[in-house]
């Protein structure tokens, strides 16, 4: 058997027009997701960054979806009886582990960002590391 | 087939929701089944490692389905290694955690401990890379609870930054496997081996993105720079405890940077080149100039010991970066070292800081055992600074020696020997001040408070510190035997048609 990454199925190789569309489609969806989400994130508040990380998780989901290859109208299940086209399941699969792993990290994010909250008083991502070392100056 | 190699991560997976759900309200219970799993996970460690030394690839099928359509778990010396690594470690601070009473300040202590124990263990076994990605995240998530263990204000809320930079990090690492199934259609270690050198050079690139955004994902887990800043404010903000259990979750990213970066974007492959070691040295030149710097200008302790372990992870990458059998050995050798030095600095630290109420590295009057602490204080931190006669001193000795190719040498050995005495001055002021001057202060009127004085260090509460010692004067004595088991490690590390072969075809090689 020889590698995958050499024999892609032939439908594959010639792009029609609505494949293109959609090409162009998936590939700024994943940019502008990505885009909002770093900008986000970068604001260093616990709300935005929590949205900012679940846009990056969005992003990356329908990346990783993609990876194998876009394919319209195809099942992902190899017939044996038939030269069918497919297209790839196990993206799928990895994709279906990343939305649940992402999912609880959210909520576990979510809960930590709050106890945060309550017991700082402040909902910047920030350690008060720095402040500690700062009094003391004031101190010595 | 052989079922041992599932053992280190299964039984921390089912003991884990036994105690969570059926023991949460009984802490002794929830003791003795802790203690009892990580001394099982312990003996199952040594079982691996011995089955490790006839040098063969061992694999187990989950499910029986063959690599590379099925997940394999791949035990070889370098897993059983860190595995064993792993258990000692946790063996160490579970009685710590318990002697202390860290356990009881906040809910689910063991829990969480026996699912970080998974998740790491997981990471080590595993062939597969988004299984790695897996485990990554069991663990992570895992850390997350013992992280924020007890609560307060700076400990939640350096929590919530650890949590969103390693959200971050997974995020990236889930990019980068998306790119490389895309680019090479598999995820498999030993398939990708096969590969990846089929793939000529001009059509690499995409490969090579993919190797570089693992190396970013590895790095921020190894503390390397740019990516260290979330070490030192995790690690002095974290329960002592777990921040000793955290000294080898840095090695977890030097693992995997030694397994994926040799094993699948090896050295010398027309796709990938030597791209790692050539971003990896200069990082890691930098990594061990900022770890200097940090432990000369930390004002407390925790973070003293904090940027000690950043400045331990630039020597140990600057090992790795070579990629060469005689380089790795002495990064194993060190990783070993270093791992419990490191644990071992923040376990005298926590029996330090408990009795002086605050961590800042000034003369307070002397508490109790002032001498026995000093002693530990000290054996440990030569032990992290790498003088003799404990295993640091021959780790960096191991890594200099491997270190003498012409236009590495100029940079890796000033960086290392600078690097070590700045450590060395940092952890002498620390101590001088700690323990030191501290006997010239006289103790205050007996006040109120003298009431809360914590008693004197029990023996159960010492022992694991110093059982951590013992290990480095042991690593130092039988550093002749532990150098040939490594020698093979490295050994089988860059044979990589063995692990291909024993991976993807079993049987045929047996």
């Amino acid at each position: 058997m020889s590698t995958r990454w050499i024999t892609i199925p032939a439908n594959m190789l010639t792009t029609t027009r609505r494949d293109s569309e959609m090409e162009i489609l998936v590939a700024s969806s994943v940019g502008i997701l990505t885009a909002g989400g770093v900008y986000l994130i970068l604001r260093l508040r616990t709300f935005p960054v929590i949205l900012g990380l679940a846009l990056l998780s969005y992003a990356v989901n329908v990346f990783l979806f993609s990876s194998g290859r876009l394919a319209i109208d195809q099942s992902p299940i190899l017939s044996k009886y038939g030269e069918t086209a497919y297209t790839d399941p196990l993206p799928q699969a990895l994709v279906l582990t990343a939305i649940v792993i992402s999912f609880g990290m959210t909520a576990v994010l979510v809960m930590i960002g709050l106890g945060a909250y309550l017991e700082a008083g402040d909902d910047r991502i920030n350690t008060a590391d720095t402040d500690a070392d700062r009094v003391e100056d004031g101190q010595a | 087939m052989m079922h041992w190699i599932i053992l280190p991560v299964f039984l921390p997976a089912i003991l884990a929701p036994l105690i969570g759900f059926v023991m949460r309200h009984d802490i002794s219970l929830a003791r003795t089944a802790s203690v009892t799993g990580t001394f099982l996970l312990f003996a199952i460690a040594v079982g691996l490692a011995m089955l490790a030394t006839d040098g063969q690839t061992h694999i187990y099928r989950l499910g029986d389905w063959p690599a590379p359509f099925g997940i394999v778990l791949v035990l070889d010396r370098l897993s059983a290694l860190m595995v064993l690594m792993t258990s000692t470690l946790a063996l160490l601070v579970v009685i710590h955690a318990i002697a202390t009473g860290w356990d009881a300040r906040g809910r689910h202590f063991h829990a969480l401990f026996q699912f970080q124990l998974m998740g790491i263990c997981g990471a080590f076994l595993t062939g597969d890379v988004f299984n790695l990605f897996v485990f990554f995240e069991v663990l992570l998530i895992a850390s997350y609870g013992l992280m924020i263990h007890s609560g307060g204000r700076q400990r939640m809320q350096a929590g919530l930054q650890y949590v969103v930079m390693n959200l971050a990090g997974s995020t990236l690492f889930l990019f980068a496997l998306g790119t490389l199934y895309a680019s090479t259609g598999t995820l498999n270690i030993a398939d990708l081996a096969q590969r990846i050198p089929q793939i000529p050079a001009e059509e690499a690139g995409l490969v090579r993105v993919s190797a570089m955004l693992l190396l970013i994902v590895f790095a921020v887990k190894a503390a390397l720079f740019p990516m260290q800043f979330w070490l030192p404010a995790t690690y002095a903000n974290a329960p002592a405890p777990v921040a000793a259990l955290f000294a080898i979750m840095t090695k977890v990213g030097a693992y995997a940077i030694l397994r994926v970066h040799t094993t699948a974007f090896g050295p010398g492959m027309p796709g990938t080149g030597d791209l790692a070691g050539t971003w990896l040295f200069p990082a890691a030149v930098i990594t061990i100039a900022v770890g200097a710097f940090g432990v000369l200008g930390a004002r407390r302790l925790m973070p003293l010991i904090a940027f000690s372990v950043v400045g331990s992870m630039g020597t140990l990458l600057i090992a790795v970066a070579a990629f060469s059998p005689d380089a790795t050995l002495a990064a194993l050798y060190y990783m070993v070292h270093s791992t419990f030095a490191a644990a071992c600095l923040f376990l005298i630290a926590d029996l330090v800081v408990t009795r002086r109420q605050a961590d800042t590295l000034t003369p307070a009057p002397a508490t109790l055992q002032n001498g026995l602490f000093a002693a530990l204080f000290f054996a440990a931190a030569i032990g992290m600074a790498g003088m003799p006669p404990l295993s640091g001193f021959l780790g960096k000795l191991l890594i200099l020696d491997a270190l003498r190719a012409p236009g590495i040498i100029g940079w890796a050995w000033p960086a290392i020997l600078v690097g070590s005495l700045l450590t060395i001055v940092g952890f002498a002021r620390a101590g001088s001040a700690l323990f030191w001057k501290s006997t010239a202060i006289a103790a205050p009127d007996p006040t109120p408070e003298a009431i809360a004085v914590p008693p004197t260090a029990s023996a159960l509460q010492l022992a694991p510190a110093m059982a951590g010692i013992a290990m480095l004067g042991a690593l130092s004595a039988f550093a002749g035997p532990v150098a040939g088991y490594l020698e093979g490690t490295a050994t089988q590390l860059y044979d990589r048609q063995g692990y291909v072969s024993s991976v993807l075809n079993p049987g045929a090689g047996e």
